[in-house]
Formats: C-alpha cells, structure tokens, sequence
C-alpha cells in the first residue's frame, strides 16, 4: 500500500507546471489588485491617526508586509533549493531562481521604508540593531544568491551552488523574526499582535491584514510569471515548448 | 484634500514610503513580464529555425 504521489509528480513536470501557472496568474492578480486597492484606501484614509505617531504610522501599510514578503519569500526560496537539491527537481530549482529578484526588491522596500518610518519616530535613518542588521544581511543574501547564479554557465550547475547559499542563509530568517524578542532592539514588536493585546481599532488593523494577504497574493502572481519565462527557457529544447509557441 | 496631503506633517515620510512600495509592484510586474515575453520570442525563433532545417 503506497501513497499517491502522482500530484507530486505532475508538479515536477515543466510542461504541466506552465500550464497551471498560465491559469492562476489572472486569480491571483485581480484578487491582489482588488485587496491591495482596499488596503491602501483602509490605510491611508479610513484608519485613524495614531495617538502617539499621527499620521506617521501609515508607513505600516507597506513596511510591515513588504517585512513580511522579505522574510517568506526567503523560505520559499531556501525550500524550494531544497526540494531541488533532495529530489533533483528542476521545476523547484526553476522555482527559487524566481524568487531571489523579487525578495530582493522587497526586502530593499522594507529597509527604505524603515528609514522612512525611523527618521521621525527615532530621530534617525538608520542605527545598527539587530534587527536592521540582519534586514541587512538578508539584502546581501539574496543578492549574493543571484550573483552566484550568474557565475555559472550551467543551470544545473549554478542550481546546486545557489540551492546551497539559499538553505544556509535561511538560518538568518528566525535572527530576523525573533530579533525584537532576543535582544533589547530599538524596533517594536509585531504590531499584530501587539494590537490584539492592546485591542486596537479594527479599523487600524484590518487595512493591514488586508495588505497582507494583498501582497502576499501579489507575489504569487509575479512568481508565476517569473516562473514561466524561467521554465520556457530552461526548456528551450523539449517537444512541447515547440509546440506550446507554435500553437 | 491638502489636509490628506500633508498628512499630518508626515508627508515627506509616508509618500516616499508609499511611493517606492508602488514602484517595487510595477518594476516587478513589468521585469516578470519582459522575461516571460523574451523567453517566448526565443522559443519562437527557435521552433521556426527547427522547422526550416527539417
């Protein structure tokens, strides 16, 4: 009696894998599009000011999900190398080269946004918290991740390189998270949570969680396109591209 | 409406802030974009050389 791991299977498959990407990207593009319109109308004129930062505090809106998209793009990235590198699946290397560029970008947004927020609430841009530092970091992992990839003539080559960097970088993924709580850090906690206990106005925290899935849907909908081109050209050779192109 | 703008003496901080944020969406919906359409454009070519030389 074995388990039916033909799903498995089919996701391995670049053909299938373009296909069903080819159908999701509309669904997770207007449905981000529509919460990310919420989102920002909820942030930036239905949430009220806050008591102590005014209207300063609607950096929020952005900075905490574009955090949030640096960090769990991250692990997708450092569990797909893996997936790639355990079961040598291409569609997952195909996967983690996707996403360094993008998490590279939002991890940028998230520590200009940072600077934007902690020039009038700390009086500076920039202190070297642990924290920030590890935001830091992380900005030079995935650029280190894409600049080892393009060391390589060979995909199967820099796959297995970059699969390596990916997965040893990931520790740095629990440091960025856990930073507030480890160590005395000039950053606030989660502000989440931090609403929950301190029963902040809903409508405060619900243009936030609306940001957060938007983003994060978003991301999904660029990783998919990312993920075709990666896959076409990783596939330049095979059958069904031919005919996939001339169709 | 300029009250909105000012937000609250937080303008030069919140727009750029929102600002960047939108230009990460467009410059990565349209690099995602272009690599999908150069990879198409090469597949092309390609499948259409395949087919002269057969």
């Amino acid at each position: 009696m074995s388990m039916d791991w033909t799903w498995f299977h089919r996701l391995g498959s670049p053909p299938y894998i373009y296909r069903l990407a080819g159908q999701m990207i509309p669904w997770f593009a207007w449905s981000s599009g529509l919460l990310l319109a919420a989102g920002l109308y909820g942030g930036l004129v239905l949430a009220p000011p806050d008591y102590q930062q005014g209207d300063g505090f609607r950096i929020i809106y952005v900075h905490a999900p574009s955090a949030w998209l640096s960090l769990m793009i991250y692990t997708t990235m450092a569990t797909a190398a893996a997936v790639g590198l355990i079961w040598r699946i291409k569609v997952a290397h195909a996967v983690a080269a996707s996403c360094a560029g993008i998490g590279a970008w939002f991890t940028f947004v998230s520590l200009v946004t940072g600077m934007l927020w902690g020039k009038p609430m700390w009086g500076t841009y920039w202190v070297w918290d642990p924290r920030l530092t590890a935001q830091l970091i992380l900005m030079f992992l995935y650029l280190g991740y894409m600049g080892l990839r393009s060391a390589f003539d060979d995909p199967a080559r820099a796959d297995k390189a970059s699969a390596v960097l990916a997965i040893v970088g990931v520790v740095n993924v629990p440091i960025i998270r856990y930073s507030v709580e480890w160590w005395n850090s000039i950053h606030q906690t989660p502000s989440v949570m931090k609403m929950q206990r301190a029963s902040m106005p809903m409508d405060m925290l619900v243009p936030l969680l609306i940001m957060f899935v938007g983003f994060t849907l978003c991301f999904y909908a660029i990783l998919l396109v990312r993920l075709r081109a990666e896959v076409l050209a990783r596939e330049r050779n095979a059958r069904w591209v031919r005919e996939t192109v001339i169709a | 409406m300029n009250e909105f703008l000012a937000m609250g003496g937080y303008a030069q901080f919140v727009w750029p802030s929102y600002a960047i944020t939108i230009l990460a969406f467009a410059v990565n919906i349209w690099l995602a974009r272009r690599a999908h359409r150069t990879a198409l454009e090469a597949a092309r070519r390609r499948a259409s050389t395949a087919g002269d030389s057969a």
